[in-house]
């Protein structure tokens, strides 16, 4: 018997059978629907957490000063004095291919003051790299030059914080004078806002200036609080973390005996402790969808034992005018599969549908994964032929005799 | 000589039930020839069933041999047992068994579906052959509840005739029908054999045998009398001498 023939066999049986068919259908349906909604919802939250921590820099490397003398009173890292602008000199001189970004960060804090308004925040001197790293925009304005650092100029990028407490009439900030601990600065950019960190931090409470400015006129230093890396790309924040600390070492003139007297440390870390959580979640909501697809499947399974019963005579019949019992098999399981595949059919569009929904009206990030989609239609397949081969089984091995008296 | 169609060598057949043998058939013999209409009559437990289920090639024999067309059926398993019903028997039962919420044609169409020689156009063509020989070419696209008794016994015909098998076997094909109703199928089967068709038909009323040319008598699991009808009934004139009153 052709498959032509069986498929033609058992689309007729299921339109005699329009509603229970689509019954049977809808468990499929939902199953296969909710894996794909669960699986995009759960991806999706995944790949937001994800750029939102790259937000911050995903592929910023940090290098802080720590003490390396286990005795004596241990100091906190920010009163540890040893990073110099040697040490930048030293990884700059590695020309790397693993890093794009590089600069040094001395802050401290004080008042701002604009006219009669003041605010107490931090200002932050960096080289113009900085922005770059920290994944910082202008909004307006411009960015100080690599010549500004040279002299030393006495001009500032501000946040939005603190220009909400200094401007709060709303004018333009640009070319304003503000002083910060009696020094005068020009404010030359508005930095974007950014918000809160991840932390709760205001990522928008910043004044930028050119470090050898923050040095000389401000903190009377030459030794820096930290270092500020990025690494080309999140792969390649590995290799640049062993090779800045080997030029640090080396700078610092370590034997191999004597520990680090500085740490380095990237955002490779914390993203990949946070996306495993939201993984967690994806596989958790995947697993309860698999379970409503596993029920859609023994749904079919019901309806199949309950179809042949119900059609004891018309299997009678069939094997009375010439089916085998092989066809009849054939029959029952492509009457399974062509409701598992139609389901899925549909539950594919009817999960994409919702999905798109979900992020429309709930504005949830989601992400359908073409895997979701093969998946769950693989899986709606199998289902069939699983549940549907113990009823078709039956079905062929009933006995023509008993089954055309069968009432 | 004729050709033989069916023959039957000292068939038997037993049943097993717990410590019980169960003797159904006890030993028949008897063969039919092309262009018989044979009718097979017993009372309740006279072996008419089982016998039927064996012509039919639904069962087969505990011993003694059974020829159709040929073909030795002893030898044969399930499979082979189903294609022979395929291509040689076209079965009338006694409650139609159509497919429910299928047109006509479908249930008609249904045996060439298991004819892989046969293709889409040529099913349809000879199922379409079939009713209008049954006289039903304007109804293949009612499905049976909206066709009366007699007209759904009438697709079951043209289902038994499409696969142009060489035996039509009835069973009881008249027992859900009304006197004029059945009349009207004798009717039919008398113009079917009178082109050459064969057929078994199992009954239990003498008046349809009378429209047979042959009676096989069963009791008891063996042949009581086997006879040639020598006044056939004609079941048109039957049909016109039934009273109109008969007519509900």
């Amino acid at each position: 018997m052709s498959i032509i023939n069986l498929l033609k066999i058992a689309f007729r049986a299921l339109k005699r059978n329009k509603l229970r068919a689509f019954l049977t259908m809808l468990g499929i349906i939902i199953g296969v629907a909710a894996v794909i909604a669960m699986m995009a919802i759960g991806e999706g939250s995944k790949q937001s957490i994800r750029s939102s921590l790259s937000g911050m820099g995903s592929n910023m490397i940090t290098i802080m000063p720590q003490s390396n003398e286990p005795g004596g009173v241990r100091l906190q890292g920010s009163s540890i004095q040893t990073l110099k602008m040697e040490d930048i000199t030293a990884i700059q001189k590695l020309q790397s291919k693993n890093i794009n970004g590089l600069s040094p960060v001395v802050s401290t804090s004080g008042q701002a003051i604009k006219g009669g308004y003041n605010w107490p925040t931090t200002i932050t001197g960096v080289s113009p790299d900085y922005l770059n790293i920290r994944q910082l925009k202008l909004q307006d304005g411009i960015l100080f030059s690599d010549t500004d650092v040279k002299r030393f100029a006495k001009v500032c990028l501000l946040g939005k914080t603190v220009i909400d407490n200094l401007f709060p009439d709303g004018s333009n900030p640009i070319g304003q004078i503000i002083r910060f601990k009696n020094i005068p600065f020009q404010v030359i950019g508005v930095l974007e806002p950014k918000g809160q960190s991840n932390f709760g931090q205001d990522q928008d409470d910043i004044i930028l200036a050119p470090y050898t400015t923050v040095q000389k006129r401000i903190t009377a230093t030459t030794y820096l609080q930290s270092i500020y890396a990025s690494a080309t790309s999140e792969a390649a924040s590995a290799a640049a973390t062993t090779e800045i600390s080997d030029a640090v070492r080396e700078s610092h003139r370590l034997t191999p005996a004597e520990g680090d007297d500085f740490q380095v440390r990237t955002q490779a870390e914390l993203i990949n402790t946070i996306s495993s959580t939201s993984s967690m979640l994806t596989v958790l909501l995947t697993a309860i969808a698999g379970i409503s697809l596993f029920i859609g499947g023994i749904g079919i399974m019901n309806i199949m034992y309950v179809s042949v019963t119900e059609r004891t005579r018309e299997i009678g019949l069939r094997m009375s005018i010439g089916a085998r019992g092989q066809d009849v098999l054939m029959q029952f399981l492509i009457e399974a599969i062509l409701i598992s595949v139609t389901g899925g059919v549909i539950g594919v569009l009817l999960g994409v549908t919702s999905a798109f929904l979900i992020s429309y009206f709930l504005n949830w990030p989601i992400l359908i994964a073409e895997s979701s989609i093969v998946i769950s239609f693989v899986v709606c397949a199998v289902t069939g032929v699983f549940f549907g081969y113990y009823p078709a089984k039956k079905a062929s091995n009933l006995d023509p005799i008993d089954a055309l008296r069968y009432e | 000589m004729e050709k033989k169609i069916l023959n039957i060598q000292d068939l038997k057949r037993e049943f097993v039930m717990g410590d019980q043998t169960v003797k159904a058939l006890k030993g028949i013999t008897f063969d039919i020839k092309a262009g018989e209409f044979v009718t097979i009559m017993g009372s309740s437990g006279s072996g008419k069933t089982t016998l039927l289920n064996i012509l039919g090639c639904l069962d087969k024999p505990s011993d003694g041999s059974y020829q159709l067309d040929g073909v030795d059926v002893k030898s044969l398993n399930r499979d082979e047992l189903a294609g022979l019903r395929n291509t040689k028997i076209g079965f009338v039962f006694q409650a139609y068994n159509l497919l429910p919420r299928t047109s006509a044609l479908e249930n008609v169409e249904l045996p060439l579906f298991y004819n892989k020689t046969i293709s889409a156009e040529e099913r349809k063509e000879r199922a379409i052959k079939s009713l209008e020989s049954v006289k039903l070419a304007e109804r293949f696209d009612h499905t049976p509840s909206q066709l009366s008794g007699g007209q759904q016994q009438r697709v079951a015909i043209a289902r038994a005739l499409v696969n142009q098998p060489v035996m039509i076997l009835a069973d009881e094909a008249t027992g859900n029908l009304d006197t004029r109703t059945s009349y009207e199928i004798m009717a039919l089967m008398q113009e079917l054999n009178a082109e050459g068709k064969t057929i078994v038909f199992v009954t239990h009323e003498p008046d349809i045998a009378a429209f047979s040319t042959r009676t096989i008598m069963l009791r008891d699991g063996k042949i009581q009398k086997d006879s040639i009808n020598l006044n056939q009934r004609s079941a048109k004139e039957a049909l016109a001498g039934l009273p109109e009153t008969d007519d509900y």
